[in-house]
């Protein structure tokens, strides 16, 4: 029961939640969304703290999300020993990457004052889970090895159950608690996901790459105006025809407007 | 041809005083908020100096602006692929130390400390933090320091002058500036718009100002490197970029910006001009000395008829095209030749012209007097106290000659000018001034007065805007915006979680 409770009734709760907030948060208050970077005020440490940060914890969600889509490859691919050690020891170097960024991200928040001045409650929620999270994951990276099999055939099939609405907790029962822990957290990043700086990812730049460079905005329909405006007598037409026949000499004399 | 409006922009050089009044009009009315308090979307520094922030002009720091890459303009800092990879740290990105950080003053201590054998003081408290600071530096902290050792020679234009040249630019008996009040240019070819990996920059249609959507900006602060006049800047607090609107709001209604509005030395013009957008790419296609003529090439000429024709079928309203054949920038630009724009090697086409100061020029005379006596025509100007070349470097790319054609031309009308008046020359010195510069009495005349006699009118002649036809495209009711944040944006600015 405790187990429905929270591998199913929680993760399905802070799904719905983070996906009815982040969509109303980014209709009613876009200006919200933002990286909310704090460069400006400091550089140098988060130079280490976030680039080691974002490769790592994006590596990491990208092994998670083959090894959800394709378990079974990912299962054929571990079958050669050297294949096998070579996808864990990658997935190892990006969490401990993720895990050293965010540690410096942390202490960079704790001990530069100007980097306190602009951190909110919820920047301290998110960074503490996240911690908690990549913690548990390095962890179980190092002691329970193999991981990348043995998820393609636990929490994978739970995963899949969950996003087909048939929800089974059969196949994590057995897992340790460690893991237990780090799926439960996983779901407890999601329920703060829509309230907290994370949604900067939902609006990640990727447009840019083909985009044109420039970027001209029109107020009114120009297209309209400019299919019917030849064909509009334009009263000032004479007016300004006979201002060009003037314009020749218009340095000759003083012109109208200084007088 | 793609006939297109800009608002454009003159300022006068020669009659700026330095004064400040058009940064703290900008300041309060838009700059005065948690986050923008270092941002003056409008500064004046002085020149030689290293300006706002310091040292912008050296892209080899910034990385602003664009370069030519095969043939074909590209922005400084990078292709598309590693400006998105940057954005989780950009290493090109200004600091808050590169302006200032913003303080004030805890008054309250000067009522409050406890009775002691010292008169209290109110200690400078950083607005950031909170806490105690020194003040290192804020804004113009350079101003009027032509000569000093730490700004003036560490100024980045110096660079185009002689070792001795530029000794002598510290000579004590001999110190010379200027002033240059910058805003955003609201170029053709903005970097910023072109950097913004979100699209959320972009250029007006109707009138060419710039605009960051702040609904849209994501805080990947690209822009903030790209723009080579460092005229977009950070909000620490919001998350968000913003820069200068060029008072749309004003504009809108009629009303010139409030630094120009306000501008004591009236050194400021606004007008429409026309261009051709087909002819942008070929503008930028040209070596560094010829970038000049070419973005004046793309300025049109609003009398002649087919022009007229093109601006009427892209949706360019009559009354504006009036409004471009009256503009004093179309006069100063493109038929007196005697604005030019700021750094145009940086290649963003700027929409801000300036008229070279002819004073810190002519200043290099015989004890102390300035020679306006016309025996040696322009003397005065060839043996400037600030050299040639360094206008040069500011003002056309490096283009001698361009610069010295606004200065003589100045200087021609000063001694036509000087002759109705004073009467000390003679008509022959005055005529071979003005042959010299390819200037007939009337137009020296007709430049003598938009520069010395203008009314307001004259100085801002602002096309009308057609907010009617937006509303209505907007479908929106008109008046469901009253009593709110303003238009579009009705919730009060606050940083997200
Ligand atoms: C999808 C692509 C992503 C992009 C483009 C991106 C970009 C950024 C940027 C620009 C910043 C601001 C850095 C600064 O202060 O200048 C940032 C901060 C942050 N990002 Fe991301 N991010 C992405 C994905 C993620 C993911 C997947 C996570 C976590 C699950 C994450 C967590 C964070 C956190 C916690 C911070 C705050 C760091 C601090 O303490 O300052 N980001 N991100
Ligand atoms: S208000 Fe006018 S005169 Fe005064 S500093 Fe600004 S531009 Fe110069």
């Amino acid at each position: 029961m405790l187990d429905q409770l929270l591998f199913v009734i929680f993760p399905y709760a802070a799904a719905l939640l983070a996906i009815v907030v982040t969509t109303q948060r980014f209709i009613r208050d876009g200006f919200s969304y933002s990286s909310l970077s704090s460069q400006f005020l400091e550089s140098n440490e988060l130079f280490y703290g976030s680039v080691a940060w974002h490769i790592g914890i994006l590596g990491a969600i990208a092994g998670h999300i083959i090894g959800l889509l394709f378990p079974s490859t990912v299962l054929w691919f571990n079958g050669v020993p050297v294949r096998l050690y070579i996808l864990e020891g990658t997935g190892l170097m990006f969490g401990l990457l993720a895990l050293v960024g965010l540690v410096s991200l942390i202490v960079r928040r704790a001990t530069v004052a100007r980097i306190r001045a602009v951190t909110s409650v919820m920047d301290i929620v998110v960074l503490l889970l996240l911690l908690i999270q990549v913690g548990l994951g390095v962890y179980t990276a190092v002691f329970y090895r193999w991981g990348s099999s043995w998820y393609a055939i636990s929490a994978v099939p739970y995963l899949r159950s969950l996003i087909t609405f048939q929800p089974d907790v059969q196949m994590i029962a057995p897992l340790p608690v460690v893991v237990k822990l780090h799926i439960l957290n996983a779901w407890a990043i999601l329920t703060v996901f829509g309230f907290s700086r994370l949604v900067h990812m939902l609006v990640a730049p990727v447009h840019y790459l083909w985009r044109p460079y420039q970027l001209v905005v029109w107020n009114w329909n120009r297209k309209r105006i400019r299919k019917t405006a030849p064909h509009r007598p334009s009263p000032i037409a004479s007016e300004i025809v006979a201002q060009t026949a003037e314009h020749g000499q218009r340095t000759t004399e003083k012109p109208a407007f200084t007088r | 041809m793609d006939v297109r409006l800009q608002i454009s922009m003159v300022f006068h050089l020669d009659k700026c005083i330095g004064c400040h009044t058009c940064s703290i009009a900008c300041k309060n009315v838009w700059t005065d908020r948690k986050g923008a308090e270092y941002m003056w979307w409008n500064n004046v520094e002085t020149k030689p100096g290293t300006g706002y922030p310091t040292a912008w002009e050296d892209q080899n720091k910034y990385m602003g602006g664009w370069e030519q890459k095969n043939g074909r303009p590209d922005l400084k800092i990078g292709g598309r692929v590693l400006r998105v990879l940057n954005v989780f740290h950009n290493p090109y990105m200004p600091r808050i130390d590169d302006y200032y950080e913003p303080w004030t003053y805890k008054y309250e201590d000067l009522f409050n400390a406890p009775e002691g054998a010292d008169q209290p003081t109110a200690r400078p408290v950083s607005m950031i933090t909170g806490k105690h600071i020194d003040i290192k530096a804020g804004p113009n902290w350079d101003d009027d320091l032509g000569g000093s050792p730490v700004y003036a020679a560490n100024d980045p234009n110096l660079e185009s002058l002689t070792a001795q040249q530029r000794e002598e630019l510290f000579d004590i008996e001999r110190l010379v500036f200027f002033y240059l009040p910058r805003i955003c240019n609201h170029c053709l070819n903005a970097a910023c718009v072109a950097a913004c990996p979100s699209g959320a920059i972009y250029k007006r249609g109707e009138d060419g100002i710039v605009l960051i959507n702040q609904e849209k900006c994501r805080g990947w602060r690209m822009c903030v490197t790209a723009c080579p006049y460092k005229k977009t800047f950070y909000n620490w607090s919001t998350g968000k970029s913003e820069k200068c609107i060029l008072c749309f709001p004003r504009l809108e209604t009629g009303q010139a910006p409030a630094c120009f509005h306000s501008c004591v030395g009236r050194i400021r013009y606004l007008g429409a001009l026309l261009y051709d957008a087909d002819q942008m790419l070929d503008a930028l296609n040209v070596s560094n000395d010829k970038l000049v003529e070419a973005q004046r090439e793309m300025i049109l000429d609003p009398f002649d008829e087919k022009v007229q024709e093109g601006a009427l079928r892209n949706g360019i309203d009559e009354k504006a095209i009036e409004a471009a054949q009256r503009s004093p920038v179309y006069r100063y630009v493109k038929e007196w030749n005697l604005a030019l724009p700021l750094h145009t090697e940086f290649r963003t086409l700027p929409m801000l012209f300036y008229v070279p100061p002819l004073l810190p020029v002519m200043a290099k005379s015989e004890e102390g007097l300035y020679d306006s006596s016309g025996k040696e025509l322009f003397a005065p100007i060839d043996k400037a106290r600030l050299p040639m070349e360094y206008m040069a470097k500011l003002f056309a790319a490096g283009n001698v000659e361009m610069v010295r054609y606004a200065l003589r031309k100045q200087y021609a009308i000063r001694l036509f000018k000087r002759m109705e008046t004073v009467g000390d020359i003679d008509q022959a010195t005055v005529r071979r001034a003005l042959e010299q510069v390819g200037a007939s009495e009337q137009e020296a005349e007709a430049i003598y007065r938009l520069t010395s006699l203008p009314t307001m009118d004259e100085r801002y002649v602002i096309p009308p805007s057609h907010r009617e036809e937006a509303m209505q495209m907007l479908n929106d009711d008109m008046w469901s915006e009253k009593g709110e944040a303003g238009f579009g944006f009705r919730d009060a600015p606050v940083r997200g979680a």
